[in-house]
């Protein structure tokens, strides 16, 4: 995936979200950190352009909630969250790069339950590449990307757009 | 809030993902600088959980944390005990005064008794210099010094850094005036160790009697005089005067101590027009310090305990679990 493709892709999930929650009232985006930040405030952008509104958005450190935080060999450096408004009856966009194992997103959603009780949340992801471990589906893909476990998916952003790509590698 | 600003806000700083080399928490002297900023970074990031309004994360669920207090504390038990719980462990709390101590059982004994029960990390005060040591020789598991005896207070000196680095940006180059009873004063040691290595320009200042034998080899100057030790600092730090640790003849006269070693309104003019004032606690308001400049816009007091609670989550966190 290239950088026009990652562009058209954002595009159309913007229309999607605005879609599906009719407007931006008691919107949300939500990246998790690291990989979903930069796409959560491309979203951002889209919306408010589209909408002519100011969209509310918070980043998401999940570490803390992980199943395997305290079972890996290494402590996994903690980054900051910054959700500063409560939840409760907003409509919650959660943000990320690559959907995998879904195990993220659980801990993603434990998370945002401590913020308050959202009236709905919604799952947007750039790539979808199968995999999953648990009941975890997206509403919004950018692609469906299928891949074998021992290749890594990396989605670069970087403030260049043009350089912008979504990379397979054997690892 | 727009995401611009939010993102601002975020100050992307790289983090690495780091272990501490160690399984306990003794003290600063042996804590690389590398160490104290991963903890420092950790606990800047944890300060975000305390101002939720459900003051909880999973991550240390199912951990036993144990407070095993010799000497007096309200500060850093209750500190210690809100980090664990704010992290989902169960924190058991034991005071000399109300455990098999009074019986006669030994440290050792205690210490034996409380490991077969179990723990993932035991907290320890001690009126004796190497009582947390003792126990991590012994013990499989996580201890951490919460003060023993005149030596080391490693998570106060934690906290004083996180405090110094969130108002100062960066402890490197700094003038940082220690004044008071240093010699019985474990928070002056650990923060010597601490802020020598972290690139600080250290000034201790005390009376004659209170300065420690070894002073000269700890990298800091020495000044007599309040006003020298104080002139153009960034960071005035106010020790506790330790009634409880004086013994009378080393210590003539209180008045005469306040009037040359307390920090007021006249002399705090000497330290730069932005400094920041920090005192440990608990005060003697009037003695060390007037409660004008303790209450006043300079006291950076009350952010130094609610930092205690970030850097005490940021260290349950980072000796937990995991290959070591």
């Amino acid at each position: 995936m290239d950088a026009e493709g990652i562009e058209r892709s954002l595009t159309r999930i913007a229309y999607e979200i605005l879609e599906r929650n009719k407007g931006t009232d008691n919107l949300i985006i939500i990246g998790i950190r690291k990989g979903g930040i930069s796409l959560a405030e491309r979203l951002c952008k889209k919306l408010s352009s589209i909408e002519g509104a100011e969209i509310m958005s918070g980043m998401l450190d999940i570490t803390l909630y992980r199943d395997d935080v305290l079972t890996t060999g290494k402590r996994p450096a903690i980054e900051s969250t910054y959700i500063p408004f409560p939840l409760d009856h907003k409509r919650v966009v959660l943000v990320d790069d690559v959907l995998f194992t879904g195990r993220t997103i659980r801990a993603a959603m434990d998370a945002l339950m401590d913020f308050g009780r959202p009236e709905l949340i919604q799952l947007a992801v750039l790539i979808d590449r199968g995999h999953r471990e648990l009941p975890v589906r997206a509403d919004f893909i950018g692609e469906t990307l299928p891949s074998a476990l021992w290749e890594n998916i990396s989605v670069n952003l970087t403030d260049n757009r043009n350089a912008d790509e979504v990379v397979i590698e054997e690892s | 809030m727009g995401v611009q600003a939010g993102l601002a806000m975020s100050g992307w700083r790289f983090k690495s993902t780091m272990n501490l080399s160690r399984k306990d928490m003794l003290g600063i002297i042996d804590l690389p600088k590398e160490e104290i900023d991963l903890i420092l970074d950790t606990a800047e990031s944890f300060k975000e959980i305390s101002t939720r309004t459900i003051k909880k994360v999973p991550t240390l669920r199912g951990k036993t944390v144990i407070t095993l207090f010799f000497e007096a504390s309200t500060r850093t038990r209750t500190s210690f005990e809100i980090a664990a719980k704010r992290l989902s462990a169960d924190t058991i709390n034991i005071s000399a005064s109300t455990s098999s101590v009074v019986k006669g059982e030994t440290l050792i004994d205690t210490a034996r008794n409380l490991e077969s029960m179990n723990p993932d990390i035991i907290i320890i005060r001690h009126s004796a210099a190497g009582a947390a040591h003792i126990l991590a020789g012994l013990l499989e598991q996580s201890i951490i010094n919460a003060g023993d005896g005149a030596h080391e207070h490693p998570t106060q000196a934690l906290l004083d850094m996180l405090t110094i680095r969130e108002k100062k940006g960066s402890i490197k180059g700094l003038r940082i005036a220690i004044v008071g009873d240093i010699a019985h004063s474990r928070v002056a040691r650990s923060n010597i160790y601490g802020l020598t290595k972290m690139g600080a320009d250290v000034a201790i200042c005390g009376p004659a009697m209170m300065m420690p034998r070894d002073i000269d080899q700890m990298g800091v100057s020495v000044y007599y005089n309040m006003g020298d030790a104080i002139k153009d600092a960034d960071v005035v730090m106010m020790l506790r005067m330790q009634l409880e640790r004086q013994e009378k003849t080393l210590f003539p006269s209180l008045r005469e101590y306040t009037n040359l070693f307390s920090l007021n309104r006249d002399n705090i003019k000497l330290a730069k027009d932005d400094v920041i004032v920090m005192h440990p606690g608990p005060i003697n308001r009037g003695i060390e310090i007037t409660p004008e400049i303790a209450d006043g816009p300079h006291s950076v007091i009350l952010e130094q305990v609610t930092n205690g609670v970030a850097v005490r989550m940021a260290l349950l966190y980072l000796l937990s679990g995991g290959t070591k």
